[in-house]
């Protein structure tokens, strides 16, 4: 099936909340292979004013994928996972993303072209942390409440058509 | 460790080198570390089908692992505006042994704090290369100074 182009344009409302966890932000970092004692040492990223270790410059990928799903694996959408290559990626940190923030996510299907046997999709999630009055267990209804905004995550995606 | 003061750069500096090496056992790491389970960075059957010339690192990854340097340089992870990539070519792992992504990382544009902007940006820009050949373009990190 052919990717959808009728999806492009589509803005999603917010997702579950995904609550940074100090230890995963350790495990990517180790993943990464980044030393920095910010992301590891709690006292040091405190001495650097953050509240708590800070996530390093990737991390908002694993948020985003999580969040990218809800277009990847719809079967309407017509991406063929199997023949999907990242083509390119960009975080934009409005402010550091710290363990403790509970993020909410709002995905934005920018682009979706076709062209000579190869289909690119580009999306944008755009990362907000949730009011403090708001639980962190159900997806926020209202998109207007989410002013703290944390991050922007563009990807874009290239489908090998079958038999490029 | 004292910070990089932006009056101190100047555009084609090199700021610094360093490896990257990567073998299966890393990329596994990684799959689970950021969620990505795609076989095609396991798998080895599965890669050649879908077409690839086998197990390749994920691009993010990559990414991750050659911006470290970075932040180390400027001293603060905070510090890291922006940080933009194309993937230019994949990266294969071999079954045995490594591979290694080769990053030298130069500065690429200053823009001083002035009346607009309350703090100056230094863009650093990556070459990541593996056998000679580019892995990424664009490669760009916007860092606070």
């Amino acid at each position: 099936m052919p990717l959808n182009a009728a999806y492009a344009g589509r803005q999603y409302a917010p997702d579950a909340p995904y609550v940074v966890g100090r230890e995963k932000i350790r495990e990517f970092a180790d993943a990464v292979g980044s030393t920095h004692p910010a992301h590891h040492d709690v006292a040091h990223a405190r001495g650097l004013g953050y509240p708590d270790v800070v996530a390093p410059p990737t991390f908002a990928v694993v948020i985003a994928q999580r969040t990218e799903a809800q277009l990847i694996t719809d079967p309407d959408a017509g991406i063929d996972f199997s023949r999907v290559v990242h083509a390119d990626e960009r975080f934009t940190h409005h402010r550091p993303l710290v363990a403790g923030d509970r993020i909410t996510t709002v995905l934005h299907v920018d682009r979706v072209i076709e062209r000579s046997g190869l289909a690119m999709v580009t999306t944008r999630c755009e990362l907000y942390a949730l009011p403090a009055e708001l639980p962190d267990d159900v997806a926020p209804v209202d998109v207007t409440s989410l002013t703290d905004h944390v991050a922007t995550v563009t990807s874009t995606l290239a489908i090998r058509g079958a038999d490029a | 460790m004292s910070r990089p003061e932006l009056a101190d750069l100047v555009v084609g500096q090199q700021i610094g080198t360093h490896e990257v090496r990567l073998d299966r056992a890393r990329l596994v790491r990684y799959a689970g570390a950021s969620g990505d389970l795609n076989p095609i960075h396991w798998d080895e059957a599965f890669a050649t089908r879908v077409g690839l010339p086998g197990v390749i690192a994920h691009g993010m990854l990559t990414m991750g692992a050659v911006v470290t340097s970075v932040v180390d340089w400027v001293g603060d992870p905070g510090a890291v505006l922006d940080y933009q990539t194309r993937f230019s070519a994949p990266v294969p792992v071999p079954a045995a042994g490594d591979v290694t992504v080769a990053v030298t990382a130069t500065v690429g544009a200053l823009e001083p704090a002035d009346d607009e902007a309350a703090h100056g940006v230094a863009r650093i820009d990556l070459l990541a290369t593996c056998d000679g050949q580019r892995v990424l373009t664009k490669a760009q990190v916007r860092v606070r100074l």
